[in-house]
């Protein structure tokens, strides 16, 4: 019905969308980008002008329908821009990750077959070149930033201004093969092709149509209310889902401003700037927020200090009852107004989140702390639960019923199973079509119902009918007693303390469980600092005394709480060391978007795993690392070992999962 | 004189810019330059190099014109030079950095940086005073033209950050953004890697490249690491107790027995 209606408006593809915007929505900003230190903007009639002259640049070039166009850049309005020409063409747009290595590179370029690639600057375009012969489809390079591009062989390449005004020339001669193409788009056409990070082997090109991004546009749209009033800071990966769908799927459907910042260094500037509406960020962003401001406050005079601790206090006990709009004594919200008037405000205004009216955090379990933190200031932030498979949204928070321990219900239009072994099962409009050239994987994930394995393990709460997530499906384990082993269970209450970055459990078919602790140089530094502790590098200080005795605290409160649930209680940590490095996607211990690969970790870092296991006190190695421009070296390293504390397990109250 | 040019990787470079002409500098009795004759040409990046007191940065500074020395000449874009004020020698096109960090501490970037204009800026003072007229105008296109440096040089992050707070290898790129804040036609670099990680460094030696090329910029650096300074320039002056030993492209320096002796002996033992 609903499909019906988008239908017969016409708004079947990105491009018909664009048109209708630059049409009702014409003098309002559609994109905004600082440069030079001025924030420059195009309204949507602007936008239009300039996307529909590098369609006709890109037609001037020779790019056919069907074919596919890489992208590889920063958040830039350019790069949007390059996508939507792209469609309009009739090819498909194939954004990448820019901090892969040209290794990486090879594999999707030559993956997906792509003719054109549009690439940032030249740094992108020397890893383009030093792909060359292994993605032998590339024909042309487009490059937006022209520095340092002089002195290269132009023969197949071009700045993207300069393919944009040979476009505007070409208008007459081509503007209607391009009217022609993009009539041509329909429904089920494919509308981006995104490559998802692979937590396990060779990335997958997952294929999203233009009814699964519309779709999943609208309903999520209408979920927030979001209207072309809203700003957004599009800072995340364009290669990932959640900026297609928030920067593209959802801005072209309500029509709102997307803002791209100056570069990923500026990128806390620039949100202050802008004061974004609707906002999105991965849990690691909103603690480190959290950890600049605990360190700033904890420097600041005895007078202030008291202040913050107090108000926050308040806001603790009154804040997300306001925000859920529950009855609030008055004396409360005299205090709260006080403190909105001397904390939150400044806070949030320092934050860049005074005008925030709806925010998601996704990707990992979020601090019970760090939610409630931000909740507590008036910032309605919530959860959902979602992958590149579902166009993003599988479940989501109303507004109103936001709690840290679960995802939500499922988004408008998505249909949710849970298999008999707790793995939760998808259907949705944004359910992708398929894995690109993988038949196999494509039948293995999705069935002929469209139902799709999520790979994760979960419940429903009976009383609410929220989802809650315990773990990876096939991360849930055995030990070698038979007790349920769920290590990011035990590492999500150990990443919430601020001076652990990462954890890695180990323990599956093991007598016991131990832990790689990863610590967070910001806060552990900072700590250092403060108490005169010396240290030259992030080993030296990994490695100190005091930094151990810290974490030993920390594990063993974590053990304390995991001991209250009687399914998990085995899961506690009776063994661990701090590693010597951080872990890192360019040595591929993590995805790119900064999830841990277990079994890599767990075959690179083999030696150390069995110290942990063989009751030894320290253990000795080497570990080889890759610098960011593809470079390799070795770090060499002696680490301690120590024994933590462990917890009966009570079993008198029933706190457990299910 | 004026015959141009093609390096390999295919820039440009044209005639003599400078040209100095047997240079003897003396401080009283020690004599730190002796009779050293020299040509910068136009475009390109000319490496002066040698061990620990061997008159590099008097060299330098005589070249920038700190220093007059009492014997030799100095000609510069066809005319030679007298002794000059500093003001003269920045409105000459001549820029520099320094190898001890001369910048303005409690200062932000972004007003450091603008401080390499104040040459361009002509409003009278109380026009500047009222920031009215003709000094509210230039001081919008100053601060253009200091915001592109700021893109060029990629630190945008730190544009209103007091210098003071910045670390050793920021601080390093601020005063190359002021130095080109003044549109120089001739760089002076004293040392701009030394006490750099090789991170930093590699950075820098990147930014020394696309100032080169994409300004077409001539510079002159000093510098202590041998790798640096044979994969940047295009000629390099060896000195050794304030005699020119070594004039040529990098390979030839290298194979110089006399510089080999002097100074690279010593890494090669």
């Amino acid at each position: 019905m609903q499909n019906a209606e988008a239908a017969q408006a016409g708004l079947q593809s990105i491009p018909a969308l664009l048109a209708r915007n630059a049409e009702r929505f014409g003098n309002r900003p559609a994109y905004r980008e600082k440069e030079f230190g001025i924030w420059q903007s195009w309204t949507w009639a602007e936008a239009a002008e300039e996307i529909r002259a590098l369609a006709l640049g890109f037609l001037v070039l020779g790019l056919n329908q069907g074919d596919h166009v890489a992208i590889i850049g920063r958040n830039r309005p350019a790069h949007y821009w390059a996508m939507v020409a792209a469609q309009m063409c009739g090819a498909v747009p194939v954004p990448l990750y820019q901090d892969a290595v040209a290794d990486e590179m090879a594999y999707v370029l030559d993956h997906c077959g792509a003719r054109f690639v549009v690439c940032g600057d030249q740094e992108q375009v020397d890893k383009v070149l030093e792909v060359g012969e292994r993605a032998p489809s590339v024909e042309h390079i487009v490059y937006t930033d022209k520095r340092g591009m002089r002195k290269y062989d132009h023969s197949h390449m071009n700045a993207l201004a300069d393919v944009q005004a040979e476009g505007r020339a070409a208008a007459q001669r081509l503007g209607h093969e391009l009217e022609a193409r993009i009539a041509a788009l329909g429904y089920d056409d494919t509308c981006v092709m995104l490559y998802t990070s692979g937590t396990t082997g060779k990335p997958k090109g997952v294929v999203l149509s233009n009814r699964n991004i519309i779709e999943t546009g609208r309903n999520t749209a209408a979920f927030d209310h979001l209207t072309e009033a809203e700003e957004v800071l599009a800072y995340l990966p364009m290669a990932w889902v959640g900026d297609f769908i928030f920067s593209v799927g959802q801005a072209y459907w309500a029509g709102f401003t997307v803002n791209c910042p100056e570069g990923a260094h500026t990128m806390m500037t620039d949100l202050r700037e802008i004061g974004p509406t609707y906002f999105f960020a991965p849990p690691r962003v909103f603690e480190g927020q959290l950890t600049s401001v605990m360190i700033r406050m904890e420097d600041a005079s005895r007078f202030k200090r008291r202040m913050f601790r107090h108000f926050m206090e308040v806001a603790r006990r009154v804040g997300p009852a306001l925000l859920d709009g529950k009855p609030v004594g008055g004396l409360d919200r005299l205090r709260y107004a006080l403190g909105t008037l001397l904390v939150y405000g400044p806070l949030k205004n320092t934050l860049g989140y005074s005008r925030i009216r709806v925010g998601y955090t996704a990707g990992e379990a979020i601090g019970p702390e760090i939610f409630d933190f931000y909740r507590s200031l008036g910032i309605n932030l919530k959860q959902l639960y979602g992958q590149t498979e579902a166009s993003v949204f599988i479940t989501q928070q109303p507004d109103g019923q936001v709690r840290s321990d679960t995802v939500g219900v499922p988004s408008p239009g998505v249909e949710l199973k849970i298999a008999e072994n707790g793995e939760v099962f998808y259907r949705s409009p944004g359910t992708f079509v398929e894995y690109y050239n993988n038949p196999d994987s494509t039948a293995s994930t999705k069935d002929a119902e469209g139902w799709v394995a999520t790979g994760d393990a979960g419940f429903f709460e009976e009383a609410t009918g929220h989802l809650r997530i315990i773990d990876r499906a096939k991360d849930v384990g055995r030990m070698a007693d038979g007790r349920m082993f769920a290590p990011k269970y035990v590492e999500n209450k150990l990443k919430f303390y601020p001076n652990i970055l990462e954890a890695v459990v180990f323990g599956a078919g093991r007598d016991m469980c131990t832990a790689f602790i990863n610590i967070d140089l910001t806060a552990v530094g900072n700590w250092a600092e403060r108490n005169n502790i010396a240290y030259a590098s992030y080993q030296e200080l990994a490695g100190h005394p005091q930094v151990y005795a810290t974490i030993k605290e920390h594990v063993e409160a974590v053990n304390e709480s995991v001991a209250q649930d009687p399914m998990l209680s085995g899961c506690q940590i009776r063994r661990f060391l701090v590693l010597h490095k951080e872990l890192d996607p360019d040595d591929g211990e993590m995805t790119r978007t900064r999830k841990v690969r277990r079994n890599i970790i767990a075959e690179k870092y083999a030696d150390l795993i069995a110290a942990l296991y063989d009751g030894r006190d320290t253990v000795s190695t080497r570990t080889e690392v890759t610098y960011e421009d593809g470079r390799k070296g070795e770090i060499r390293a002696t680490l301690k070992i120590e024994d933590a504390r462990t917890f009966p397990t009570r079993t008198m109250q029933k706190v457990a999962a299910e | 004189m004026t015959q141009t040019t093609t390096t390999p990787d295919g820039r440009q470079i044209g005639g003599v810019l400078m040209n100095l002409r047997n240079i003897t500098l003396r401080f009283g009795g020690v004599t730190a330059i002796k009779d050293i004759s020299f040509d910068i040409r136009e475009g390109e990046i000319r490496a002066i190099i040698g061990p620990n007191g061997a008159g590099k940065s008097s060299m330098l500074n005589v070249i920038s014109g700190f220093y007059v020395p009492q014997e030799g000449e100095i000609w510069f874009k066809g005319h030679r030079r007298g002794p000059m004020k500093p003001y003269e020698v920045a409105r000459l096109g001549i820029a520099r950095t320094f190898q001890n960090i001369a910048l303005f501490d409690g200062m932000s970037v972004l007003d450091n940086i603008m401080t390499g204009r104040l040459n361009m800026m002509k409003a009278p003072i109380w026009s500047q005073a009222l920031w009215w007229g003709r000094a509210e105008r230039e001081e919008v296109e100053n601060r253009e033209q200091v915001e592109k440096i700021i893109d060029f040089l990629e630190i945008q992050n730190i544009r209103k950050t007091p210098v003071g707070r910045l670390p050793y290898g920021l601080k390093k790129r601020v005063e190359l953004a002021r130095a080109l804040a003044a549109e120089p036609q001739i760089l002076l670099l004293d040392e701009p890697m030394a006490g750099m990680n090789v991170e930093e460094k590699e950075d820098m030696c990147r930014f020394i490249l696309d100032v080169n090329d994409e300004f077409g910029t001539t510079i002159a650096l000093i510098e202590h690491d041998m790798g640096v300074v044979m994969d940047l320039s295009d000629r390099v002056v060896v000195m050794d107790y304030g005699r020119k030993i070594g004039d040529g492209t990098p390979d030839e320096v290298r194979s110089n027995p006399e510089v080999i002796s002097a100074y690279l002996g010593v890494e090669h033992a």
